[in-house]
């Protein structure tokens, strides 16, 4: 009895979690796709009926809007901070003495809440008070600064709190990569004359693909998952100009009561995390097996 | 000899110059972007102690010319979040509530589960943690719609005890993640030499992985903290008028539209809200980017 | 008495790869057993069934007269000893010894005398306070040996005990081993891929390949009458010369006869094993071979080869000569003259010669 007892402990104390994960996770997954076949209003119906919740989703303009400032807002938020991380750390691996303290500067917006963050660039960017007024104070009176009102441009504005938040952690990933490259190729390349730049762009960098291809993951995930930003920053405004797919869902949840097109919107947000997290992932843990 | 050393090599004086200028370059780029990525939390002090006067008057950039806490003072126990006007104080205990437990259980589970899946392997246990990888990555909008029924039929809706239960379940992906990585890189044998000497499962744990722990556990506690005090899509989702967390609460003061815009008061509001995580991230920085890391690279 | 161990038709699988086939061991109280074989072998797999920390997929395994197949590891009677010597990183040394024996409630006295007796035994004395990361490798082996001895159990088994210590320690060890196997006459299973050990520890060895026993006996039976062409070759540095020849039947012997290059078959008469097929592959261990000078017998045979290396190694000279389409090595005395490029006449010892199969490897005679 002790004996079978002692076989089965671990997976009696791994059960919970195993059946939390399950049910919570995959389970709800399936609740949710299950709702978006149904015609779900303020309350679950459970009877299927194809496909209609995201015929409706897909011809809202509402959901148009927040589709295409995905897509602005995750390129410019991808690549922005990828470069940034990147030269930024390329700068702080020219073996500075006060790299320890700017490392921590760069980085320490990360572990800020996005509510904050938003608060503070709301505010910072307030046309009446923000920077257009400090431009025009120095006296350029003409200068203009409000997309954060602008509904053209208001999406930038989440672009730009965005990278402040997300690049220095780039750069920490970058920062690990260029110091992880194996010495003795660099020495060998210094003592083949190879000039520094070119030791970067042909040595270090094209080693550094996985670490670029984890940046490139988790950005693109923090931007499918940004909500907390844009509601600080914009709260999805002016109007819905800068409405995301979260905050769309979000609103259709909550403030609509609209379950049917919350469960749809959520849906199609996680085919999309799926499409770019599970190859990865499969990868990831092949390469861990072999 | 010594002259030789010293000056290394006169032909290339200039290409020394060069270098030096071009160091003092480099040094001057990385102020100015320390100064982009310092410039809001100066803009938000500087603004928290101004009064609502001189904001309105003076410029974004400048320094207080009469420094007053005052706004910090409504921002903890004054501002309005909708008809309530306690500041910030409750829904900062609501956090702390919150994620004390959240972050020891979480930690807890997190703990056993990778000492299970990198020491005990059973038929299916590699499937297991694929799945659990997995749900780290799925945006919670999917699941928010079924748990919101889920703590109603649990009794726990709008309440404290509700935001746990959902921070301790998807936060199990991660720090069962961390430990498991961790722990893979203890060897085997010291299982097997501790199963020979007698011990069994929760021995082993105890008296020879726990002791190792240390560092994990630093690095555990940090993200599930910042994760789950950082959190607004579950507060604002899970939580009622008296329940909600620090996040959810300063956005409902800076968005709050009665009366006069105090925009000291948001800023001394966001700065609060944000202390707990910048305190942890000065304090034990080089954990919290391990936890970061970590948590994007795997293996 | 039953033997101190017994392995009866053990099999294990990993998924659906058969790593251990139909193995069958028995060994008497106070020997000392070796598993031996290159790497991926399943010695180390075998080694973990026996103590009980990887479930057997069929078959027995006893322990003193007592079946063990499905009793875990810490009620097994067992101590083991682990490549990386697995120490417990944040226990003193005393504590890893004593960590046993607390786990299975021997009360403090105890614990202290047999600590203080182990100790004595290994000169661990002035290390019981530091911790496992603070210890040379030597040091660590020995808290190691230390943790199984204290424990004083029917069966050692040791797990390639000292790989990770550098040659000189390695050789130092192995005689404190050999040691206390005298000194305690305990009984002991170990595994090593080093075949030196192996030959120098073991009062029976087991040959192991791809998870087949290939051969169970003495080291002399093991080194002397290998039972097939992989154990002829494994044990034994240099190795057995291995020679493709043809035998044939010339009156009360056999004729062999070696091809080399440019030259006339090399001709040997063996006058003892009469009974072999046309293609064999003999073979003779280099100090089978010596100048033809320096060996007489009633099976000792000359021929002279021309010398194509001359490798000198300290205690012997190596010599190598071109025979049957391969490099043959003959170990002779130091202070021998051979040049390369010169003929020599060697000595043939057919008393020590092993035929194997060419096709299935078995031995012949």
């Amino acid at each position: 009895m002790s004996d079978w007892l002692e076989r089965h402990v671990p997976k009696m104390v791994l059960a919970p979690s195993f059946a939390a994960i399950l049910l919570f996770v995959y389970g709800f997954i399936a609740w949710t796709g299950w709702i978006s076949f149904t015609k779900s209003r303020l309350l679950p119906k459970y009877e299927i009926i194809g496909t209609l919740q995201y015929e409706r989703l897909f011809i809202s303009p509402r959901w148009d809007t927040a589709l295409n400032n995905l897509f602005i807002f995750g390129a410019l938020f991808i690549i922005i901070s990828m470069i940034l991380g990147l030269i930024l750390a390329i700068m702080l691996d020219q073996k500075i003495r006060t790299e320890g303290v700017l490392r921590t500067i760069y980085l320490y917006p990360m572990a800020l809440s996005m509510i904050v963050t938003g608060t503070a660039w709301k505010w910072i960017l307030n046309p009446g008070l923000g920077i257009e007024s400090v431009v025009r104070g120095w006296g350029y009176e003409s200068f203009s600064f409000d997309w954060l009102v602008n509904p053209e441009y208001a999406i930038y504005t989440v672009v730009i709190a965005g990278v402040w938040q997300a690049s220095g952690f780039v750069m920490a990933l970058f920062l690990a990569g260029l110091r992880s490259v194996d010495e003795e190729i660099i020495k060998a390349a210094q003592v083949d004359g190879i000039p520094t730049s070119r030791i970067y762009s042909a040595i270090i960098i094209p080693s550094m693909a996985p670490i670029f291809l984890s940046s490139f993951i988790v950005l693109a995930h923090l931007a499918i998952k940004s909500f907390d930003l844009v509601i600080a920053l914009t709260g999805g405004g002016p109007g819905y100009a800068t409405d995301l797919p979260a905050t769309y869902m979000y609103t259709m949840a909550f403030s609509r009561g609209d379950i049917g097109q919350a469960a749809s919107s959520a849906m199609v947000m996680m085919l999309v995390v799926f499409a770019i997290v599970v190859p990865y992932l499969y990868s990831e843990l092949r390469a861990k097996n072999d | 000899m010594t002259d030789f050393i010293s000056n290394p090599d006169a032909k290339h004086k200039s290409g020394k110059a060069t270098k030096i200028a071009l160091r003092w370059f480099l040094l001057l780029l990385l102020l100015i972007f320390a100064l982009y990525y310092l410039m809001p939390l100066f803009v938000m002090v500087t603004t928290s102690l101004k009064s609502l006067e001189e904001i309105r008057t003076g410029s974004l950039v400048a320094l207080p010319r009469e420094v007053t806490f005052d706004a910090w003072k409504t921002a903890w126990s004054g501002a309005c979040t909708g008809i309530q006007c306690q500041g910030l104080q409750p829904y900062f205990w609501n956090s702390i509530l919150i994620a004390v437990p959240a972050v020891f259980l979480s930690t807890l589970f997190g703990a056993m589960n990778g000492y299970i899946i990198a020491h005990w392997k059973f038929k299916g246990a590699n499937l297991i943690f694929s799945m659990m990888l997995f749900g780290c990555f799925i945006p919670f909008q999917v699941v928010i719609l079924p748990m919101a029924r889920v703590l109603g039929m649990m009794g726990l809706a709008g309440s404290i005890q509700g935001l746990i239960f959902v921070h301790v379940i998807y936060g199990l992906g991660f720090t069962t993640l961390f430990f498991r990585n961790y722990y893979v890189s203890i060897p085997g044998e010291l299982v097997k030499a501790a199963k020979v000497d007698g011990a069994g499962f929760f021995r082993i744990f105890w008296s020879i992985f726990l002791p190792l722990s240390l560092p994990i556990i630093v690095v555990t506690v940090i993200w599930q903290f910042t994760q789950i005090w950082n959190d607004f899509l579950f507060g604002v989702s899970f939580s009622q008028a008296g329940t909600q967390p620090i996040t959810v609460a300063l956005n409902n003061i800076v968005n709050s539209t009665t009366g006069v815009k105090e925009y000291n008061v948001d800023m001394a509001a966001a700065i609060i809200a944000a202390l707990p995580t910048l305190f942890v991230y000065v304090v034990a920085g080089k954990y919290f980017i391990r936890g970061l890391t970590a948590g994007s690279v795997k293996g | 008495m039953s033997p101190i161990l017994k392995v009866k038709n053990l099999v294990k699988n990993f998924g659906s790869t058969e790593v251990l086939k139909d193995i069958n061991i028995s060994i008497e109280s106070g020997d000392f057993l070796v598993l031996v074989g290159p790497s991926g072998c399943g010695k180390s797999t075998l080694l973990n069934c026996i103590a009980g920390l990887e479930p057997i997929s069929a078959g027995e395994v006893f322990i003193d007269g007592r079946n063990m197949t499905d009793v875990s590891p810490k009620d097994r009677d067992i101590a083991m000893v682990f490549q990386s010597y697995a120490l417990y990183p944040t226990m003193s040394v005393a504590k890893n010894i004593t960590f046993g024996m607390k786990v299975r409630g021997v009360d403090t006295e105890t614990q202290k005398r047999k600590l203080a007796e182990v100790a004595r035994q290994l000169q661990i004395e002035p290390e019981l306070n530091r911790r496992p990361g603070q210890l040379s490798g030597g040091q660590r082996q020995r808290v190691a040996m230390g943790r199984a001895l204290v424990r004083d159990p029917k069966l050692f088994l040791f797990d390639e005990p000292l790989s990770n210590l550098d040659a000189k320690l390695r050789v130092e060890m192995r005689t404190e081993i050999k040691r206390l196997h005298h000194d305690l006459g305990a009984s002991m299973v170990y595994v090593t891929h080093d075949q030196i050990e192996a030959m120098t520890l073991a009062t029976t060895i087991v040959v192991m390949k791809s998870g087949v026993i290939q051969q169970i006996g003495t080291p002399a039976e093991i080194y002397g009458r290998p039972q097939n062409l992989f154990v002829a070759d494994f044990m034994g540095s240099p190795a057995m010369n291995l020679i493709k020849a043809k035998a044939t039947k010339n009156g009360a012997g056999t004729k062999i006869e070696i091809s080399r290059e440019n030259s006339a078959p090399l001709i040997l008469t063996d006058t003892q094993n009469t009974n072999l097929p046309e293609n064999v592959i003999l073979g003779l261990r280099p100090e089978d071979i010596a100048e033809a000078s320096m060996r007489s017998g009633p099976q000792v045979q000359t021929a002279t080869c021309l010398v194509d290396i001359v490798e000198p190694a300290g205690a012997d000279t190596y010599v190598m000569s071109k025979l049957g389409g391969k490099e043959v090595t003959a170990r002779l005395h130091a202070e021998t003259g051979a040049q390369p490029g010169q003929l020599l006449e060697f000595a043939f010892d057919l008393g020590k010669v092993s035929y194997f199969e060419p096709e299935t490897g078995q031995r012949l005679n």
